[in-house]
This record gives C-alpha cells, structure tokens and sequence, in this order.
C-alpha cells in the first residue's frame, strides 16, 4: 500500500468500538525493557489493543500518550494525542500508530519529561524537535509518513522508545538530571 | 531497620566507589538514595542506606580507610522523611566573579520565603563561580523572589536567573 503524508481520512472510527481501561504497568517491570513485537494493523487483537490504549490514555491526566508496553503488552503500538497542549506547535490530533520508527531527526533541544510508568521521577532528556516518523494505522493498515515538531516531536520519539524498551531513564542527560517529581497532576 | 547516613570523602582515584559500596553490601546495607560527586579533586559521597547497625557499618568501612587518606562518617538517621511538596520546582542559576558569601546571600532570598533547596551544587573555575539550585516555591512568590534575587545579585555583581523547572508528563 502506499505510503499517505498525514494522517489521511484515518478516524478513531477505524477502532470500532471505544476501548476498555487496562492498568498502566510501572517501572521496574520487564515489559518495559524488552523491544516489542512489530504488529499486524489489521489484527482483531492488535486493533483492539489500539482501541483501549486511547481510551486509558483519555483518563489519565495529562497524559498525552501511552505505549503498550505501559500496558503490560510487549508490541509496537502507542496512541498519542498533544492537542490543547501548551507547548504544542503542530498536533494530528488523537491517533494511534503501529511498527513506527522515526526516519529524521533534527534541531535537539533539552527538556524535562516524566512517564506515567516511573510516576516518582523526571530527567533531562534531548529530544529532536522536528521529526519525521513512519509508521502503519490500525484498521486500515494505511503506510502514513508524518511530519511534526515541538512537543509533538518529543511525544513521539518518547512511545516509540517505549515501544522498543527504553525509558527516558536509558537518555538522561547525566548523573544529575534525574529528579523526583514534587508536583503530582 | 537501621536507616544510616554515610559521608565517605578523600582525594580523588578511581575505584573508590566499588571499594566502599562492596564493603556496605558484603554487610547487606542496601543504598537507597546517594550521591556522589568530585569536588575541587575530592571525591564526595554522601549516602543513605538501611539494614546494618551504625557500629557494623564503621567496622566494614574500617578497612577501606584504615591506610587510606579516606575519611568517612556512619550516622543513625530516624526513618524517612516524607515531605510533602508545597510548591513548584524552580531553577536558579548565578554566574559572576568569585567573592565571598553569594550562596549565603542568595540561599538567604529563598530562605526568608519558605523556598526549600532541594539540590545545589556550585563550581568555582579560575575566577568564574557558578551555582546552581533547584527550589520549591509557591508559584505566587515566585514574581516577587526572583525581583528581590535580582537586587541581592546586583549587589553581588553577580548574574542571577530564576525560571521554572516544569516537566511534561509524557
């Protein structure tokens, strides 16, 4: 199939029904650290899979993106959604992507990011913050390029790590920019 | 459960790290929060860990020291802390000329409005002095600190900027 820049007429639609809450796994946890399985988009499961990480992703506040590995399923799936967002420049708004993996990377920046699996902790992690990331839509299996920046770059570049076991523990800038978090959404 | 805090510091070489912790977990101390750090050729490592008595933890480091120029210190701390967060987390940075009491001057701004230091570290490089804090304020002070650090600074010679250290949960 070929490949679609932007997100297309892809909807939360394509998921069917909305998803169920799972509970979101923590640090230390071994689905965490293990590179995910590459995914079948239009399997019953992996859609299904897609489905509940928006709608556990939409109760958890502030969260603006959950990988499944956060739920426990080592795959290479995540949903994202930076939209109101107050750093966000550009957003594509509620989306889910399977088997992505970014394909440029430019302008590093520094920032401060925490993960909703190592609820206690932040780090100083460089990000690009301009991307282009390929990946596959669930329930369509549409092949989709997106091009971003800003705070949407950085989410993504956070689940696709997630998605091949690494936690923003693995980039931290250095042996003094791990904090605890003080200030809890 | 002993809950202990250990300072261990001397003249910087490699391997003093492994040596002390070996000597703690051949004792089944297990560390919980540490850092450790070289200052001006020192190395610095302060430490907490539970399990051991204070006297058991002394006489396990007793041969890490006993030839060595290494000093370290064993002390019985009550169990942890728990603080609860009052406020945002804030970054102050200073640079300037290097003179005497600007920690005391600007730690004091923090100080007289409840900010709580939670790390700091200073580097004194030829005559350049650097410090850096991390602070937690309350958002509604922290207009009026960073206006009062502006003048302490300012009678310092010193450049002084106060922003807010804020995290994005991803």
């Amino acid at each position: 199939m070929a490949e679609v820049s932007g997100l297309g007429d892809w909807t939360l639609a394509a998921l069917g029904d909305p998803g169920k809450l799972r509970p979101v796994v923590t640090a230390p946890a071994g689905v965490l650290s293990r590179a995910g399985d590459t995914v079948d988009p239009l399997d019953d499961d992996v859609v299904r899979l897609a489905a509940d990480l928006v709608a556990t992703m939409r109760v958890s506040p502030g969260c603006v993106g959950l990988a499944a590995p956060q739920v426990g399923v080592g795959a290479r799936v995540f949903a994202l959604d930076v939209t109101g967002h107050p750093k966000t420049v550009t957003s594509h708004g509620t989306f889910v992507l399977c088997n992505a993996e970014v394909v440029e990377a430019s302008r590093w920046r520094p920032g401060r990011e925490g993960c909703m699996s190592v609820p206690d902790l932040t780090g100083d992690v460089k990000r690009a913050s301009r991307v282009v990331v390929r990946g596959v839509l669930p329930g369509t299996g549409t092949a989709v390029r997106l091009v971003t920046d800003g705070f949407e770059a950085r989410a993504l570049q956070h689940e696709i790590d997630h998605c091949a076991g690494r936690l923003f523990l693995d980039r931290v800038a250095g042996a003094h920019a791990v904090y605890q978090r003080k200030v809890y959404l | 459960m002993n809950e202990l805090a250990i300072t261990v510091i001397g003249p910087d070489r490699p391997g003093i790290v492994a040596d002390v912790t070996e000597a703690l977990a051949r004792l089944g101390a297990n560390l919980t929060d540490s850092t450790m750090t070289r200052l001006r050729g020192h190395f610095a490592m302060t430490l907490i860990c539970v399990g051991p008595s204070g006297a058991e933890a002394e006489a396990a480091l007793a041969p890490v020291v006993a030839d060595g120029p290494l000093v370290a210190t064993v002390r019985q701390v009550g169990t942890e802390a728990t603080s609860t967060p009052f406020g945002e987390p804030y970054l102050m940075a200073v640079h300037g000329a290097d003179r005497l009491g600007i920690v005391a001057a600007l730690t004091r701004v923090l100080a007289e409005v409840g900010g709580n230091v939670t790390d700091l570290t200073t580097r004194l490089t030829g005559p350049l002095y650097v410090l850096l804090a991390e602070v937690e304020l309350r958002p509604d002070a922290a207009e009026d600190v960073a206006g009062r650090l502006a003048e302490v600074a300012a009678g310092l010679d010193v450049e002084v900027t106060l922003r807010r250290a804020d995290s994005d949960l991803l």
